[in-house]
C-alpha cells in the first residue's frame, strides 16, 4: 500500500507541477487542484498507513489510526476548496477583462 | 494562561464580523469601527510589549488544552514587537483609505480587519499548522485587497499573486506533513525539543522539511529567486493596501527568524546553521536586485515596490548574520523600513493624483499642488529609504554593518550594503528630480488638490520613523532584549511546555 500511495502522490505532484507551468489559466487551475490532492494524500500518509483500525482511541488491543492527520487533511481540504473556487472566479474575471486566458494577459501565442 | 495573548487575534476578527453585519450601515460607522479596532490593537500591542519586556512569556492555551496537545498562542518580546509595528502601520494605512479609497470596492473594511486577524495570528501562534492556517487567512484577505478598486492590470497581478501563493501553501503543507510524520508533533516548542534528538536515520527527511519550510518563508518574504511576484502585485495594488502589505514580507522574515532561532539553534547540531548558509548570500543578492530594480523602475509605485525588496534583503542579511547584535540591528531596521516604504506608497498615491492622467510615471508633468510640502516629505522618505544620515535608515545600517564585522564574510556584506546604498540614492534622486524639478506644461493634464489633511497618514508614518531616530537608544535596548530572548530558545520551550 505504501508503494501505491507514494506513486500516487508522485504522479499527482508531477502532473500538478506540469499543468501549473502551462500558459493558460484553466491548466493552471487544474494543476493547483491536482497539487492540492497530492498534498492531501501526503498529509494523510504522515500519520502512517494502517488498515482496519478505529479512527479514534479504541479499547481493543489493536491500537488506533492517528486522528490528527485526518483533522489536518480536513482543514487543508476546506482551505483548498475555497482557494480553488476563488482562483476559478479570478481566472474568469481575467478572461472577461483581458479577453484572453493566457496567464501573462497577452493573446496570440501558445 | 493569559487573555492578553489572544486579544490581538480576537479584536480584528470580531470587528471584521461586525463590519460584515454593518454592510448596509452608513460609511461613517464602518470607518469608525475599523479605526476603533485598529486603535484598540495599538493599545493591546503596547500592553503586550510592556508585559513581555521584563522577560515574561505569555501563553494562552485554546480550550485550556495543555501544550503540546492543544493549540497555543505565545506572546514573547518578538511577537509583541511585531504586533506593535503591524498595528501602527495599519492605523495610518486605514486612515489613508478612509479619505475615499475605501468606497472603490465592496468589503474593504472587512478584508482589512481579516488581514490584521491573519497577521496578528501568524505572529502569536506557537503551532506550525496554525501558522499555515493564519498564513492562509492573511493571504485570502490580501487576495481581496489586491483586487480592491478593480481594473485589468490589477486583476492580472492578482492572478499571479494568488497562483504563486497557492503553490507556496502546497509546499508548506508538505513540510508540515513531513514534520508530523517524523516527530509526531506540530507544536513549535515541542518540535524544537524533539529535533535536538533526531535519530541519524531521520536526519535527511527532517532537513528536507526544514528547507521546504525555508522555501515557503522565502517566498512570503520575497527572497531573491522568489521575489518576482512582488513588484507587480505591490505596484498595482491601491496605495493603502500596498502600504499595509509592507508588513507582509516581514511576516516571512519573522517566520525565518523564529524557526532559525527556536528550532535550528546550537541545541540541534544536525540542523545548526541550515538556514544561515543560504540566507546570507541570497539576502545580499536580494538587496542588489531590489536596488537595481528601483533604479530601472518607470513608475514611482514600482520603485517603492523594488525598495521593499531591497529592505527585505537588508533585513535578512541581519538575520542571516545571526548573533545578538545583528538580530537586534535587524529588528531595529524592520519597523523603520516598514514605515518608510509605506509612507512612500501613500505619498506616491498623492503625487499620482496631483499629476492627473500621467499618474506616477516618470515623465515631466506640470507642478503638482502643494509641491513644496509633498517634495519635502518625499525627500524625507528618500533619505530614510536610502539610509542616509542622520535618520533611522542610517542608524539601522550602521548597527548592521558594525555587527557584520564579527562575521567571516564581512567584506562582502560591507561592500554590497554600501554599494546598494549608493544605487538607492541614485534611484531616488532621479525620481525626485524628475517628479519635482522638471515641471513642464502638458496639455490636458489637470492637477488635483492635495492639502495637509490628505497628507496626514504619510506625515504620521514619517513621524514614527523620526521617533525611531530620536529614541534610537531606547529602541535599540528593546530590540537587544528581544534578540537576547530569541537566542535563549530554552526559555520559550519551558514557557510553552511547562516545567516538566
Amino acid at each position: 500500500m505504501e508503494a501505491i500511495i507514494s506513486l500516487l502522490v508522485g504522479v499527482l505532484t508531477s502532473c500538478g507541477v506540469y499543468l501549473l507551468l502551462r500558459a493558460q489559466t484553466f491548466s493552471v487551475v487544474l494543476g493547483l487542484t491536482l497539487l492540492s490532492y497530492a498534498v492531501n494524500l501526503f498529509l494523510f500518509a504522515s500519520g502512517r498507513l494502517v488498515v482496519g483500525r478505529p479512527p479514534v482511541i479504541g479499547l481493543g488491543p489493536s491500537g488506533y489510526a492517528d486522528p490528527l492527520p485526518q483533522a489536518l487533511v480536513l482543514t487543508a481540504i476546506v482551505i483548498g476548496f475555497a482557494m480553488t473556487a476563488f482562483v476559478i472566479l479570478l481566472a474568469l474575471k481575467t478572461r472577461a477583462e483581458l479577453g484572453t486566458d493566457q496567464v501573462d494577459g497577452e493573446a496570440g501565442h501558445e | 494562561m493569559s487573555d492578553l495573548a489572544i486579544a490581538p487575534v480576537l479584536v480584528p476578527l470580531l470587528a471584521g464580523v461586525l463590519l460584515l453585519l454593518l454592510r448596509k450601515g452608513t460609511l461613517r460607522w464602518r470607518r469608525g469601527l475599523g479605526l476603533l479596532s485598529v486603535v484598540v490593537q495599538v493599545l493591546l500591542a503596547l500592553a503586550l510589549l510592556d508585559a513581555t519586556l521584563d522577560g515574561a512569556i505569555l501563553i494562552h492555551a485554546l480550550g485550556n488544552w495543555p501544550a503540546p496537545f492543544g493549540i497555543i498562542l505565545v506572546a514573547d518580546r518578538l511577537a509583541a514587537w511585531m504586533l506593535l509595528i503591524t498595528a501602527l502601520l495599519a492605523l495610518f494605512a486605514l486612515w489613508h483609505a478612509c479619505q475615499g479609497l475605501d468606497v472603490q470596492g465592496r468589503h474593504f473594511h472587512v478584508l482589512f480587519q481579516l488581514q490584521l486577524f491573519g497577521l496578528n495570528g501568524a505572529f502569536l501562534t506557537g503551532d506550525l499548522f496554525n501558522l499555515f492556517v493564519f498564513f492562509e487567512v492573511l493571504l485570502l484577505a490580501s487576495y481581496g485587497l489586491v483586487l480592491h478598486g478593480g481594473g485589468p492590470a490589477r486583476t492580472l497581478a492578482g492572478l499571479h499573486y494568488v497562483v504563486i501563493n497557492l503553490a507556496g501553501s502546497a509546499l508548506f503543507l508538505i513540510a508540515a506533513g513531513l514534520f508530523y510524520g517524523l516527530f509526531g508533533t506540530l507544536n513549535l516548542a515541542h518540535l524544537a525539543l524533539l529535533m535536538a534528538q533526531t535519530p541519524e536515520a531521520n536526519l535527511g527527511p527532517a532537513r528536507t522539511a526544514v528547507l521546504l519550510l525555508f522555501g515557503v518563508f522565502a517566498l512570503k518574504a520575497a527572497l531573491l529567486p522568489l521575489h518576482l511576484w512582488l513588484p507587480a502585485t505591490y505596484g498595482r495594488a491601491s496605495a493603502p493596501v500596498a502600504a499595509l502589505f509592507a508588513i507582509m514580507t516581514k511576516v516571512g522574515a519573522y517566520a525565518i527568524l523564529r524557526v532559525a532561532t527556536l528550532m535550528l539553534g546550537d541545541a540541534a547540531p544536525g540542523f545548526a546553521g541550515l538556514y544561515q548558509d543560504w540566507l546570507l548570500p541570497l539576502a545580499l543578492a536580494t538587496l542588489v536586485a531590489g536596488m537595481v530594480g528601483a533604479l530601472g523602475a518607470r513608475r514611482l509605485t514600482d520603485q517603492a515596490a523594488y525598495l521593499v525588496i531591497a529592505s527585505v534583503g537588508t533585513l535578512l542579511i541581519a538575520f542571516g548574520l545571526g548573533g545578538r547584535d545583528a538580530i537586534a540591528a535587524g529588528l531595529y531596521y524592520l519597523p523603520h523600513s516598514t514605515f518608510a516604504a509605506a509612507a512612500l506608497f501613500l505619498l506616491s498615491d498623492r503625487i499620482a493624483q496631483g499629476r492627473g492622467a500621467l499618474g506616477d510615471r516618470f515623465e515631466p508633468a506640470p507642478d503638482i499642488p502643494a509641491a513644496p510640502l509633498v517634495g519635502a516629505l518625499f525627500f524625507l522618505c528618500a533619505v530614510l529609504l536610502a539610509g542616509l544620515p542622520p535618520l533611522s535608515g542610517f542608524i539601522g545600517k550602521f548597527l548592521l554593518l558594525r555587527a557584520a564585522l564579527a562575521h567571516p564574510a564581512w567584506p562582502w556584506v560591507l561592500g554590497i550594503v554600501l554599494t546598494s546604498g549608493l544605487l538607492g540614492i541614485l534611484a531616488l534622486a532621479r525620481s525626485g528630480s524628475l517628479l519635482f524639478f522638471r515641471a513642464a506644461a502638458v496639455p490636458g493634464v489637470a492637477a488635483v488638490g492635495a492639502g495637509p489633511v490628505t497628507l496626514g497618514p504619510a506625515i504620521g508614518l514619517l513621524m514614527l520613523a523620526l521617533l525611531l531616530t530620536f529614541g534610537a537608544g531606547t529602541w535599540l535596548e528593546v530590540t537587544t532584549a528581544i534578540a537576547d530572548q530569541l537566542l535563549e530558545p530554552g526559555l520559550y520551550i519551558q514557557a510553552v511546555l511547562g516545567e516538566g
